[in-house]
C-alpha cells in the first residue's frame, strides 16, 4: 500500500468544522498536545510502515517547502 | 565508606619476570580486571588458552555501577560454572512500572519465557560480581592476575605486542602475543593505538546513589517521568542485594556535579521521593553524563578492544556490561583457535564484524530511549507525553513508552560464519542466533540443553549424525533421544526439529548452519567457514 494523497474524506467541510470545534476552549497548549495525540492515534490506526514514512516525510518536506 | 559491603585489597606482587628482569611472551594479555576482563580471562581459561590480567588498581568496583545482568550473560556465566551462583544472590524481578507525574501509566512484565535454566534479569552490585570473578580467577590455574600494574604505551609487532607496564618496583616489559584491552569507557589503550572513538555525546546529567533501607517497595522497576518530587525530570528506583536500592535522579545539564553529589543536596531529594517517614542511609553517590560511541575497529592489528573500550552505551536498559560480557564469550572461542593454529587470524576479524553490529544494534536501542526519556525540544516533549498521557486508557501507547528496553542479544544475521538456511525452518533459531535453552535428562538427571553446549563445536542432531573434522577442531554429535531426552519435548519445538535435523552450533552456543538431513560434507564446509578456512 502507498500513501493515498487524494481526497478520501467525506463531508469534507464537516469534517474540518469537527476538528476545528474539538480544539475550542483549549489553550494553545493543550491544543497543540491534542494534535499530538491525533496523530499518534492515526498513527496506529493505518500501522503500514511504509504509508507511515511516506506521510512523515511528506509532512515534513511540506513545512519546509512553506515560507515562514 | 560502604556500611554493607567491606572492599577487598589485592595484594600486589612482584613478578618472577620484572625481578629477574627477563622478558616472556605471553599468549594473552588482558587490559583491565572489571567485569569484562575477568570473564575474558575465565572463558579463555575454559577453552584452555592461559591469560594474564594487569590492572592498576587492587580493588573491585566502587559503588553499585552496571546494576542489572540479563540472562544472556548469565548463561556465559553458567558456563564458567558461576551462572547458578549469581542467580541464586542476586535480585530477581520481572515487574516493571511507569509513572507519568501523580499516576500510574503502565505497567509491564518481561514475561520470560519458561524453562530456561537462567532467569530474564538479576539486580547485583557490580561490586558483589567482580569479587566473585576475581575468586574464580585466583582459583584458575590458567589465570594470573597482577594488580598495581598500570600499561604505560605499547608497540605492534609482527607476531607480538611489547608493553611497557610500571609497577610499584618500576618499569618493566611484558610481551603478548595478543592484548584484550578491556580498560573501560575511558581506557588508555585506544589512544596508545591511535584508535577513534567516536559517537554522540548527550547533553543530560544524571544522579545515582545506593541507598540502604528496609522498606516495602515491591521488587519491582519503578521509573517515573515528571514525578512530584522531582519535576521537568525523571527517576529510576531499582532494588538491589542486601537492602540496597538504587536510585537514578536525571538532573539536567545545567546541573553542577560537585554540588549535586553533596550529601545535604542528595537526601532532601531522596526523602522527597520515599517520603518523611522512610528511614535509609546514603551509601554511594555518583554524577555521570553519557555517550553513545564505538571504536571504529574492534582489532587494531594485535590490540583487540572488549566490553566499554570499544562500545559505550547510554544506561537505559542495561546494556552495557551485559554486551561486554557477549564480547568475551565471542572472542576467546576465536582466539583460541587462532593461537592453536586451527583458524586464520580472518576470524579474528569476524569478531569485529559480529560485535560492531551489535555495538551499534546496541546503540541504536539506547539512543533511541535516550531521546524518550529526555526529549531535546518542545516538541519532542509533547509528543513523549503525549504518547505517556494516552498511555493510560490506551493500549496501542504502550508499547512506544521507552524507559529503557531491556538488553537481549543481538543475532549475528548476517554473519560471515552463517552458512545460510537452505531448507525450510519454522522459530527463532536462524544461523547466527543465539542457542535457546530447554530442559532436558541426561543419564537419567535433570539438566539443561546449553550445559551440553559450548565447550566445543557441536552437532546437535535429531537423528543419526556422524562427528566431522576440520583441521584440529572436531563438531562432536549429541542427538537428541540417544545422548539426551528431550524431557519436555521444549528442545524439538525452539529448534524446529523434526527427524534428521541437525544443527552446527558454534562454542560460544551461536547456531552456525543447520540442515533437514546430515550430510558430512555440507558439515565440513559449514565448520571450515565458522572457521574462516575456506
Amino acid at each position: 500500500m502507498t500513501l493515498n494523497r487524494q481526497p478520501n474524506i467525506p463531508e469534507q467541510d464537516i469534517f474540518y468544522a469537527e476538528l476545528i470545534n474539538a480544539q475550542r476552549n483549549l489553550s494553545d497548549e493543550q491544543a497543540d498536545m491534542m494534535i499530538a495525540k491525533l496523530a499518534l492515534i492515526l498513527c496506529n490506526h493505518v500501522g503500514d510502515r511504509a504509508v507511515l514514512s511516506e506521510a512523515i516525510a511528506l509532512a515534513r518536506a511540506n513545512t519546509l517547502a512553506t515560507p515562514d | 565508606m560502604s556500611k554493607t559491603y567491606t572492599y577487598p585489597s589485592f595484594d600486589y606482587q612482584p613478578s618472577a619476570e620484572q625481578q629477574s628482569g627477563s622478558v616472556r611472551r605471553h599468549p594473552v594479555v588482558i587490559i583491565g580486571a572489571g567485569p569484562v576482563g575477568l570473564t575474558q580471562a575465565l572463558d579463555l581459561a575454559s577453552r584452555g588458552v592461559p591469560s594474564l590480567v594487569l590492572d592498576d588498581d587492587n580493588t573491585v568496583s566502587v559503588g553499585s555501577r552496571a546494576v542489572c545482568y540479563a540472562k544472556r550473560p548469565l548463561e556465559i556465566w553458567d558456563r564458567l560454572g558461576l551462572g547458578e551462583e549469581f542467580a541464586a544472590q542476586g535480585v530477581q524481578w520481572q515487574l516493571g512500572k511507569v509513572f507519568l507525574r501523580d499516576d500510574l501509566a503502565y505497567s509491564f512484565d518481561l514475561l520470560p519465557e519458561q524453562q530456561h535454566k537462567m532467569p530474564a534479569m538479576i539486580n547485583y552490585q557490580q561490586y558483589h560480581l567482580e569479587e566473585r570473578l576475581v575468586k574464580a580467577c585466583e582459583a584458575s590455574e590458567l589465570v594470573e592476575l597482577r594488580w598495581k600494574h598500570k600499561v604505560l604505551s605499547l608497540q605492534q609487532r609482527d607476531d607480538h605486542v611489547n608493553l611497557n607496564v610500571e609497577t610499584p618496583d618500576g618499569i618493566y616489559r611484558i610481551e603478548a602475543q595478543w592484548v584484550v584491552a578491556c580498560d573501560g569507557a575511558n581506557s588508555t589503550v585506544r589512544g596508545m593505538v591511535g584508535a577513534d572513538f567516536s559517537g554522540q555525546f548527550f547533553q543530560d546529567r544524571f544522579l545515582i546513589a545506593d541507598v540502604i533501607m528496609k522498606a516495602d517497595f515491591p521488587t519491582e522497576r519503578w521509573f517515573w517521568f515528571d514525578p512530584p518530587f522531582h519535576r521537568n525530570q525523571s527517576v529510576l528506583l531499582h532494588k538491589q542485594a542486601d537492602n540496597i536500592w538504587r536510585i537514578d535522579f536525571q538532573l539536567g545539564w545545567n546541573a553542577d556535579p560537585v554540588e549535586e553529589k553533596k550529601p545535604e543536596k542528595v537526601i532532601p531529594r531522596i526523602q522527597a521521593m520515599l517520603g518523611p517517614d522512610v528511614e535509609f542511609e546514603l551509601e554511594w553517590v555518583s554524577v555521570y553524563q553519557f555517550a553513545c560511541r564505538r571504536i571504529n575497529n574492534f582489532r587494531h592489528q594485535r590490540v583487540i578492544f572488549a566490553g566499554d573500550a570499544a562500545h559505550q552505551v547510554s544506561p537505559f536498559g542495561a546494556r552495557g556490561a551485559n554486551t561486554g560480557v557477549q564480547d568475551c564469550d565471542n572472542l576467546s572461542w576465536k582466539l583460541a583457535a587462532v593461537l592453536a593454529g586451527q583458524a586464520p587470524e580472518a576470524l579474528i576479524d569476524s569478531y569485529h564484524e559480529e560485535r560492531a553490529y551489535a555495538a551499534d544494534d546496541n546503540i541504536g536501542h539506547s539512543t533511541r530511549a535516550t531521546d524518550f526519556i529526555t526529549p531535546k525540544s518542545r516538541s519532542s516533549l509533547r509528543l513523549r507525553n503525549a504518547v505517556l498521557e494516552l498511555a493510560r486508557s490506551e493500549p496501542f501507547a504502550r508499547p512506544l513508552v521507552n524507559s529503557g528496553r531491556l538488553s537481549t542479544p543481538t543475532p549475528y544475521l548476517q554473519s560471515s560464519l552463517n552458512t545460510p538456511d537452505r531448507d525450510p525452518f519454522a522459530g527463532r533459531m536462524l544461523p547466527g542466533t543465539n542457542c535457546a535453552d530447554a530442559p532436558i535428562r541426561r543419564d537419567g538427571q535433570d539438566g539443561w540443553l546449553l550445559e551440553q553446549l559450548g565447550h566445543g563445536f557441536t552437532l546437535l542432531s535429531f537423528g543419526p549424525a556422524a562427528p566431522v573434522s576440520v583441521g584440529g577442531i572436531t563438531a562432536e554429535v549429541i542427538e537428541v533421544g540417544r545422548d539426551i531426552e528431550d524431557a519436555q519435548g521444549l528442545v524439538a519445538q525452539r529448534y524446529d526439529g523434526q527427524p534428521g535435523t541437525v544443527y552446527l552450533i558454534r562454542p560460544d552456543q551461536h547456531v552456525a548452519a543447520r540442515w533437514r538431513q546430515f550430510d558430512a560434507t555440507e558439515a565440513q564446509a559449514a565448520l571450515r567457514r565458522a572457521l574462516k578456512l575456506q
